[in-house]
């Protein structure tokens, strides 16, 4: 018999020679204690969290946890069905309802996982024969959406309006054409040049899917995404977006003008064939999503805290992602892995959590610390984390 | 179309800033284990060729080129295609 699980084996030996200088393993962190959307406790000490996506700070707002509880009592919990059987509650339609309004569109359709979201909807949009166009730093279940799919596949350079251009103009005449872009990239924290972007696309016929994951509720006069930022939100047919972050519980939808979008509820695999999110989670994300309208307060405190760790950080002698700060992502660039997972437990003793990410997740085999800031950290919270980030930088060698 | 030599030639030249192994290139190399290109390195390279040709060549299509042989049969037969 022939090991099925031995083509991870240099895998295995990497984790096993980087945890045998007694490292703690980066990727088995547990919170004992969550005591707010900045602070939990790790391995018995209290511990700043900067890598939660947690933008809005909204996982321990007393609406959304009280929405939530009555959603438990009034609908138990779980539906224990598919949206398109037993699984859609009064509740769901409520949190479709909220998407609509926060987006002013016209069709809004709600997922059990952001990545389900890219799967079902860039998967059903592109079938044979049709082309997906797409970054290449595109996130895992964008490239998991095409897999799935059966349409040609074409990456272009990361954020290269000539190259997205060139690709769009050699497909065959007549061919089917989704594009597929990212608001924000997660990895580096930097922003898509939309406006070209979307113009080029729509100016060869394509329909445009943008992933505004990791701008909601922040990014725009209306926190819609950089998409509104940029002044092309009318011209992309589909966002997708999700609610483990800035919304501040578990779930992923798209939102369309669309006029057939809602035959899609019925062709979608990954909506169809999986159960329903919990009452109690649609319900925290639709107080949440009608609480983020009206969070212009806290973007802007949410802008200086990644204004100001950008500049500490660059300060303090740190290689940063971008070099002006576009999101609320910033990321560290490590010279190596091992220098990377030294650092990230350096930091951690400090009593500072942020990601360690490594290829193949990161762009050009880079080893990333990525911080992505709250708006519930506090400016003297944002003091400690770059005191933190001195000290252990000096005691690594990074600085 | 155009002679699959001038195709074979111009490919070395692309595949050239990529080679940072300095190895010997032949019909035969494959570009993930000898050349050991990632899969980055691979898209690049793959985008260079199609930028040059003025074709495209999906993710699919990539997937089955493992020899720099492949690569030039592939690209002869996308520019008969079009």
């Amino acid at each position: 018999m022939s090991d099925l699980l031995s083509k991870f084996d240099p895998l295995i030996a990497q984790r096993e020679a980087l945890l045998s200088t007694g490292l703690t393993d980066p990727f088995n962190l547990v919170m004992e204690k969550v005591e707010s959307p900045t602070v939990a406790i790790c391995n018995g000490k209290r511990t700043i969290l900067l890598g939660t996506y947690n933008y809005m700070g909204m996982t321990f707002d007393p609406d959304v946890i009280a929405a939530g509880k009555k959603a438990l009592d009034e609908f138990g919990s779980g539906t224990t069905g598919s949206r398109v059987l037993n699984g859609t509650y009064a509740t769901h339609k409520a949190c479709e309802d909220a998407l609509k309004d926060f987006y002013a569109m016209d069709h809004a359709m709600v997922f059990s996982t952001g990545y389900q979201a890219n799967l079902g909807i860039i998967s059903t949009l592109a079938g044979k024969d049709d082309y997906i166009v797409l970054d290449i730093d595109s996130h895992a279940s964008i490239y998991d959406g095409c897999a799935l799919g059966n349409a040609e596949v074409v990456p272009f350079r990361h954020n290269d309006i000539e190259a997205l251009e060139k690709r769009l103009k050699r497909i065959p005449e007549g061919a089917g054409k989704l594009v597929v872009l990212e608001g924000v990239y997660s990895m580096l924290g930097d922003v898509a040049p939309l406006k070209e972007m979307v113009a080029v696309s729509k100016a060869n016929g394509a329909m445009v899917l943008v992933d505004e994951a990791h701008s909601m509720g922040f990014i725009g006069e209306h926190g819609r995404g950089v998409a509104e930022a940029q002044g092309v939100i009318d011209d992309v047919d589909f966002i997708i977006g999700t609610f483990s972050k800035s919304v501040g519980t578990v779930g992923g939808f798209c939102v369309s003008n669309h006029p057939k979008f809602e035959i899609l509820r019925l062709v979608c695999r990954p909506y169809v064939f999986t159960a329903s999110l919990p009452p109690s989670v649609v319900a925290t994300a639709a107080t949440s999503i009608r609480k983020l309208m009206h969070g212009a307060d806290k973007r802007a405190h949410l802008w200086e805290n990644s204004r100001r760790l950008h500049a500490g950080l660059k300060q303090l002698g740190f290689t940063l992602g971008t070099e002006e700060p576009q999101s609320a992502i910033i990321a560290v660039i490590m010279p190596d892995l091992e220098t990377g997972a030294a650092m990230w437990e350096a930091l951690l003793n400090e009593g500072l959590y942020v990601n360690l990410a490594r290829p193949p997740a990161t762009p050009a085999g880079k080893t990333l610390l990525r911080c992505s800031l709250c708006a519930e950290h506090s400016a003297e919270q944002v003091g400690e984390i770059l005191a933190m980030f001195g000290a252990a930088g000096r005691a690594t060698g990074c600085i | 179309m155009t002679d699959r030599n001038a195709i074979d030639a111009k490919i070395r030249q692309l595949i050239e800033p990529f080679n940072k192994k300095g190895i010997e290139v032949t019909d035969e190399t494959k570009f993930q284990q000898d050349m050991e290109w990632d899969s980055l390195t691979a898209m690049d390279f793959v985008a260079s060729v199609e930028d040059e040709f003025d074709i495209l060549i999906s993710m699919n299509r990539a997937a089955e080129i493992e020899t720099v042989g492949q690569m030039v049969d592939a690209v002869a037969q996308l520019q008969g295609d079009r």
